[in-house]
């Protein structure tokens, strides 16, 4: 185990922070919101020509051999630096899900052209009856010859207009809440049935809500296997829920220095308000939330790249999720409150990291959801450190399941 | 950057465990399982097992009967203690009084008290605190005067762990009393059977002895027993205290305690079913276990940033703050686990979660923790 950036790290983590510093100005930023796609394709292109995209991607799917540590780098800046394009959508989920979902020549072909930047993928899981809970899926596919017949809605589908291809989770068979049946197709934007209302997030991203009435979608569009892609459908999840705590950690760390900066700064009764002990103390509370953010989120990577089973993965992502949202939370209301007035304004910064950092809380599922998993896998857990001491001291399985 | 565990550590891993398994006293495991108070008799069997296999002192340098371990070697060995039910480390001689002799020690302190310390032949206590010198320590008034080759001190020191058990004590006391607050103070080390020692019990609101009062009435010391300079006391003081925080945030101990918590709640019955099965409650245990899981990698990132034998920075007052809450918010889970029941002292939760309050006290406390972080870290 190593904590230092190796000298390639340390190239990527230094070439993103001269992106961040040369084009994410807040009037550059104003500019991409108010922009048509919320985004730059010229970033995009950069991104793409850097190796950004494709860096944690293995090299026989023309990717550069990197893993989750550096998706954890590159997201930690895009996170400190509030960066608009759909890195997590196109490239942590969507990547993942061709890359270890993808078996004909098409999908390898498809990571290539969005590794290329010629193609945005997104991620489509949560629907009206499912809330965060990615097996309850009503979106129905039936098969007719060799195609898919889909029909569903799908909502908070992070850039949907301007993505190429979804991946959506559809139902081939059983019931709402069944582990079976679920599977995981590639639909395009363009298809005809698909139908999007589309609208600007409140933390200045975009997102569409996406019906497919009847859409009819090739056998070869299907990632994994027909009815049995759960698996994958958690694999996306877990490596989607790294790279969103790896925002949030750059996101914390950036609402920590620059709460700081304002109480060194801001003077009333004559001194920098920062001298006044009850503030001193809020923002330590601040700095030990951001620190435990940082360090959930180095344990949920590790567990990304060298977990022993997909349970240990899951239990160790749905921890990093609960400790970064309760963290963000503390560290976003902070920093709100120690700006006083001036926080609530939407001219300056500090607002629009708060906004970010608290619609991160409810991405891939929220605090309720993922300690509910967490509790769950633990009754069923054969490994970790409860388990261990459980098996030591005789007292079998850890909830008696 | 490379996250995960290598082979070596892995094997490590199994190395530890394997010496505990052969090693570890079941009576003492039990005890500890069972959370009952240990004697002194086991935690120096214990600390003398440690010691045959050269495992006492990892902090130390090699020379000085190290182990030379990486940070997450120290890590590795720290979490199967507790994971295996060892006896928590009393830190006072090995962890404490130890460091500061070999940084600002002689050769002749080095040679007499270390090997001591590794052969458990001294058991050390910490005479810091005073009556009237807490938070604000450095308004000390022990007050150590020159008579000749000796010091004669006198004063009262007080809220001391286990003096009852030690046989030598550091002292913080006064050696030049117009100095200024943090001058004039000298680290002086005592043999606690010198006349005009004098050891009193306080109980504490769970009914624990564990903690003293040390009375010092002309107490004649060779001033040989002087660590370093006269007057840069407060230096060592501070350096040791640095060395404490990291001990005190109790993070592989709170992985025990979350056990001890859930046999504690499998006991429990509610709703058909026990109270681990309960989704409130086991919802409520997972939160801390999440947050100390942050701590675990925080604490390790914290040690490794230190370049090897580097002294602890001000990142310890964070681990020490979380750490301390940790503690206590599982006595709180526990005492609520045990339900109507807590009320009985054979049942001990209540006692637990009483005894824990001391954490976010001791050592420096929380909102001390939370100055030094502002000023230090955050530059407020």
């Amino acid at each position: 185990m190593d904590f230092t950036l190796s000298s390639d790290q340390a190239l990527i983590k230094d070439s993103v922070d001269r992106f961040i510093t040369d084009n994410y100005s807040q009037q550059q930023r104003a500019k991409l919101v108010a922009s048509p796609d919320g985004f730059s394709r010229e970033h995009w292109a950069q991104f793409a020509s850097l190796g950004w995209l494709g860096i944690a991607f293995p090299e026989d799917r023309g990717g550069f051999g990197g893993s989750a540590i550096e998706t954890m780098i590159l997201a930690e800046a895009f996170g400190r630096g509030l960066v608009l394009e759909p890195f997590v959508p196109s490239v942590v989920l969507g990547g993942t899900a061709l890359a270890h979902g993808g078996t004909t020549q098409a999908h390898h072909d498809l990571l290539e052209a969005m590794i290329g930047g010629e193609k945005l993928l997104t991620f489509a899981y949560s629907e009206e009856r499912s809330r965060y809970d990615y097996r309850t899926i009503e979106t129905y596919a039936r098969t007719d010859g060799s195609d898919l017949i889909v029909s569903g809605k799908k909502l908070a589908v992070p850039f949907g207009a301007a993505a190429d291809t979804y991946v959506v989770t559809v139902r081939t068979s059983g019931e709402k809440h069944d582990t079976r049946g679920a599977t995981v197709v590639l639909i395009d934007r363009d298809m005809p049935g698909v139908t999007r209302h589309d609208y600007q997030t409140v933390d200045d991203r975009r997102a569409s809500t996406i019906t497919f009435d009847s859409v009819r979608v090739p056998a070869a569009n299907v990632l994994g296997e027909l009815g049995d892609g759960m698996e994958l459908i958690r694999l996306i999840i877990d490596t989607g829920l790294g790279a969103v705590a790896a925002e949030a950690v750059g996101n914390t760390s950036a609402l920590l220095r620059r709460t700081v900066e304002y109480l060194k700064t801001r003077k009333q009764f004559g001194v920098p308000i920062g001298s006044f002990q009850a503030l001193q103390h809020r923002a330590v509370d601040m700095l030990i939330q951001a620190e435990l953010a940082r360090s959930i989120t180095y344990f949920g990577t590790m567990k990304l790249v060298d977990s022993s089973s997909p349970e240990e993965r899951m239990k160790a992502l749905s921890a990093t999720k609960v400790q970064i949202a309760r963290s963000g939370r503390i560290v976003g209301e902070s920093a709100i409150q120690l700006h006083g007035g001036i926080g609530m304004s939407e001219e300056y910064v500090i607002g629009h990291f708060f906004k970010r950092i608290s619609m991160i809380e409810l991405e891939l599922g929220d605090v309720d959801f993922h300690l509910a998993r967490y509790v769950e896998l633990g009754k069923r857990a054969t490994d970790g450190v409860a388990s261990v001491v459980a098996d030591l001291v005789g007292l079998g399985a850890v909830a008696g399941v | 950057m490379d996250l995960a565990f290598t082979p070596a550590e892995h094997a490590f891993r199994e190395e530890v465990r394997a010496f505990i398994g052969a090693e570890l006293p079941s009576d003492v495991r039990t005890k500890v399982q069972a959370g009952t108070e240990l004697t002194k008799a086991d935690y120096v069997a214990w600390q003398g097992k440690l010691n045959a296999h050269g495992w006492l002192a990892p902090n130390w340098p090699e020379q000085y009967g190290g182990t030379g371990w990486s940070v997450v070697q120290k890590h590795i060995f720290e979490e199967e203690l507790a994971l295996g039910w060892a006896p928590r480390n009393i830190p006072f001689g090995v962890s404490m009084v130890a460091p500061v002799i070999i940084e600002f020690g002689n050769d002749e302190q080095r040679a007499n008290y270390l090997p001591r310390i590794l052969k458990s032949q001294d058991w050390w206590c910490q005479g810091y605190s005073e009556p009237e010198a807490g938070s604000d320590l450095a308004s000390l008034k022990t007050r150590a005067e020159r008579d000749g080759d000796h010091y004669v001190i006198n004063g009262q020191k007080t809220w001391i762990t286990l003096a009852q058990f030690a046989n030598m004590i550091f002292v913080l006391a006064r050696t030049d009393p117009k100095a200024k607050k943090q001058e004039g103070i000298s680290f002086i080390l005592v043999d606690m059977t010198t006349p005009g020692v004098t050891v009193r019990p306080i109980v504490t609101i769970d009914g624990g002895k564990e903690i003293n009062e040390v009375i010092f009435e002309n107490v004649r010391v060779p001033v040989a027993n002087r660590v370093g300079k006269e007057g840069e006391g407060w230096t060592y003081a501070k350096f040791l205290l640095e060395h404490e925080r990291n001990g005190t945030a109790g993070v592989a101990g709170s992985f025990q305690l979350l056990e001890r918590l859930r046999a504690v709640a499998r006991k429990q019955h509610v709703n058909g079913g026990t109270l681990l099965d309960d989704e409130r409650f086991s919802e409520r245990v997972a939160t801390v276990e999440i947050e100390l899981t942050a701590l675990s990698y925080a604490q390790m990132r914290s040690l490794a940033a230190e370049s090897s034998g580097k002294r602890p920075g001000p990142e310890s007052s964070f681990i020490k703050i979380t750490g301390t809450e940790i503690q206590q918010a599982i006595t709180t889970l526990m005492m609520e686990a045990s339900a109507a029941s807590a009320i009985d002292p054979a049942e001990h939760s209540a006692l637990w979660y009483f005894n824990m309050r001391k954490t976010s006290i001791y050592a420096g406390s929380n909102e001390i923790q939370r100055n030094i972080i502002a000023k230090r870290i955050l530059g407020l």
